[in-house]
């Protein structure tokens, strides 16, 4: 027995985590003292050419936009390969996957641009397709990895493929699906930084402008909010896929 | 009648390939899209030509035979040997129009004139080698031969270049007016993305090795290195200028070593970092999948625990090993790029310049290169990963 203590202590870790990174985006003034020692006297501690509120609204949004895209895009995908009907274009999928993941996502960006010019949009792009990849990978996964006692039963029932589909293969598949969309989420964030090399408005910018100016502070201030935000939305989205794991009944109840 | 005509229909549908159909649906568009553009000259913008107003005559003509012979082989179930050959014989097609369709449209006294390849070239690019991806994985071709294969396009490459049938297209020029920078910083970027392996393959695979025997050490120092993962690229690059500054300046002999806050050091020590988590997550995976028995056989045959390692163990969890040096390889060749930010070199000197200055074909030249290397390293590593897991069995 776990006293109550150490059973509450993951929750208030998280909570915290949460509670600094919000306080440090609407008051950003209260740090200062601890960003000030990395910048020279007379340069600016704290980004002021944007909020870091908005910076960070955006940001979210744009990998919002480009994952939300991927996963409906990647998910159709992997069903339809996954159906007699597209089984002809398993075999090469997983090759496409395969070799579309060895395309850096600074060379897909960068390729954007003469095509849609500079700003959201080549970002957008980018993220987009490089993140199609691990969710149709891990959708592929959970569509062909079911246990085949369980398909044979819903087929024994007399369900239609289609009532199979959305009453037994997508809830097993659902957790594996999850990880994809949180791989492809962790990696958009990093790569929407990368973004603001092409003018997207984001927390590259903060970075950007750091390395322009020689200001640690800056590049502190940027990166730091990216990787709490990429591991705020990597537990959440572990946590999501546990509880969906949990209902197809692939984890025990108090397991994980 | 209803019944003949459906059985038309039904004759027909076997007789198209599924895939097929959405690769010649490719050729098409690509056909109809605009082959090439140009550009009066190399920041101008683009004027789009179809490839009827980009080719002379008679190699339009054989542009649309090419085309339409293509399309017409990936529709119908062909074997794969076919569909091979049409993928090779229409990729050596189209690599010779584009460069002439660049002398086409350039006069010979203009040398500011820019011609790119377009919407259609890329598109019929991706159509033929998506046919060629399939019947290759119809064809179920062996690590061997995957490697002779992608020798083989790289000769068929060099000669082309070296052939100047591209001379005329504009990636090309931009490469004409700075070929020593090129393969200086083609040179950078190699270092950087395989000394970065090299160096967390030595640290990374007994740090796998320890946490694989402590369990304890196991979830804080995985935490760690995955926290690490989750800093974007550039702010560790431009987090670690900082320490290796003042290191160089206070250490005359890392000054000497060429460690300084700006330029390939903190790019080097980031991809590193990197590399860490793949590389000891992938030796642990590797260990831990050693069934038990063979440790108990070999602990049973006397060997210490030195010798189980190296004999053993190590040799059975290599190739999970090497997929972690494939995923680290084909990653840092990719983030190599974004050094060129903080004056480290490599291929994305070039993307960076060539956004700045909006010049799409600098773009290229430093982002083409990029994506073959990586494309390379990785059919490479994993030929490699197969032929080592054929030869445990």
């Amino acid at each position: 027995m776990k006293r109550p203590l150490a059973r509450a202590a993951p929750i208030l870790w998280r909570v915290v985590v949460v509670a600094a990174l919000v306080v440090f985006l609407v008051r950003p003034d209260l740090f200062r003292p601890l960003l000030a020692p990395l910048c020279d006297p007379g340069q600016p501690v704290i980004y002021d050419r944007a909020s870091l509120l908005s910076l960070t609204l955006s940001h979210l949004a744009t990998v919002a936009i480009a994952i939300g895209g991927a996963t409906v895009v990647a998910v159709g995908l992997a069903i339809l390969a996954t159906r007699p009907i597209g089984a002809e274009f398993l075999p090469l999928s997983r090759s496409i996957v395969n070799i579309g993941q060895t395309f850096p996502p600074v060379a897909v960006l960068a390729l954007a641009v003469p095509i849609v010019g500079f700003g959201e949009k080549p970002t957008l792009i980018a993220l987009f397709l490089y993140g199609l990849l691990p969710i149709f990978e891990n959708a592929l996964t959970g569509l062909t990895r079911l246990p085949p006692e369980v398909v044979d039963a819903a087929k024994g029932m007399g369900m239609t493929e289609a009532q199979r589909l959305w009453k037994v293969e997508a809830p097993l598949a659902l957790p594996v699906i999850i990880e994809g969309v949180r791989l492809s989420s962790v990696i958009a964030l990093g790569t929407a930084t990368i973004g603001s090399t092409v003018a997207a408005k984001g927390l590259g910018e903060v970075i950007i402008a750091g390395l322009l100016s020689n200001n640690l502070a800056f590049i502190v201030q940027g990166g730091v909010v990216v990787a709490v935000v990429a591991m705020i939305l990597y537990d959440a989205l572990s946590g999501v896929e546990r509880l969906f794991a949990r209902r197809a009944g692939r984890l025990p109840r108090n397991g994980a | 009648m209803a019944d003949s005509f459906a059985l038309t229909a039904r004759a027909a549908r076997r007789g198209l390939d599924k895939l097929g159909v959405v690769v010649a649906a490719l050729f098409a568009l690509g056909a109809a899209s605009p082959f090439v553009a140009f550009r009066a000259n190399r920041i101008a913008a683009g004027e789009a030509k179809s490839f009827f107003e980009a080719l002379p005559p008679l190699a339009a003509a054989l542009f649309a035979l090419a085309t339409f012979a293509a399309g017409a082989v990936s529709l119908l179930r062909t074997t794969a040997r076919a569909r091979l050959a049409t993928a090779i014989a229409f990729a050596v097609v189209l690599a010779a129009l584009i460069g002439m369709a660049a002398d086409h449209l350039t006069a010979p006294s203009d040398r500011f004139a820019r011609v790119a390849p377009a919407t259609g070239f890329w598109l019929l690019a991706f159509a033929s080698s998506i046919l060629f991806a399939d019947s290759v994985v119809r064809l179920k071709l062996g690590p061997l031969a995957r490697i002779l294969a992608l020798a083989l396009g790289a000769a068929a490459l060099a000669l082309t270049l070296w052939s100047g049938v591209w001379s005329g297209l504009s990636i090309l020029k931009e490469y004409a007016g700075r070929s020593d920078v090129f393969w200086r910083e083609a040179g950078a970027h190699v270092t950087l993305a395989v000394g970065s392996l090299a160096a967390a393959t030595v640290v990374g695979l007994p740090l796998g090795v320890l946490i694989a025997r402590r369990r304890g050490l196991r979830a804080p120092v995985l935490n760690t290195l995955n926290a690490i993962q989750t800093i974007p690229s550039i702010a560790l690059f431009g987090m670690l200028i900082g320490p290796l500054g003042w290191i160089s300046a206070h250490s005359p002999a890392a000054a000497a070593l060429g460690v300084h806050g700006i330029g390939a050091a903190p790019a080097f020590v980031a991809l590193f970092l990197y590399s860490l988590l793949p590389m000891a997550a992938n030796t642990v995976v590797g260990l831990d999948q050693v069934p038990a028995e063979v440790v108990d056989a070999a602990s049973g045959m006397g060997m210490t625990g030195r010798q189980r390692l190296f004999s053993v163990e190590l040799p059975l969890a290599l190739p999970v090993i090497l997929t972690g040096v494939r995923i680290v390889l084909v990653q840092n060749i990719g983030l190599a790029t974004i050094a060129a930010l903080i004056g480290g070199g490599g291929f994305g000197v070039f993307v960076f310049i060539g956004l700045g200055q909006t010049a799409p074909d600098l773009i290229l030249l430093g982002a083409v290169p990029t994506v073959l290397l990586a494309f390379a390293a990785a059919i490479i590593l994993d030929a490699t990963i197969e032929l080592v897991t054929k030869a445990r069995l």
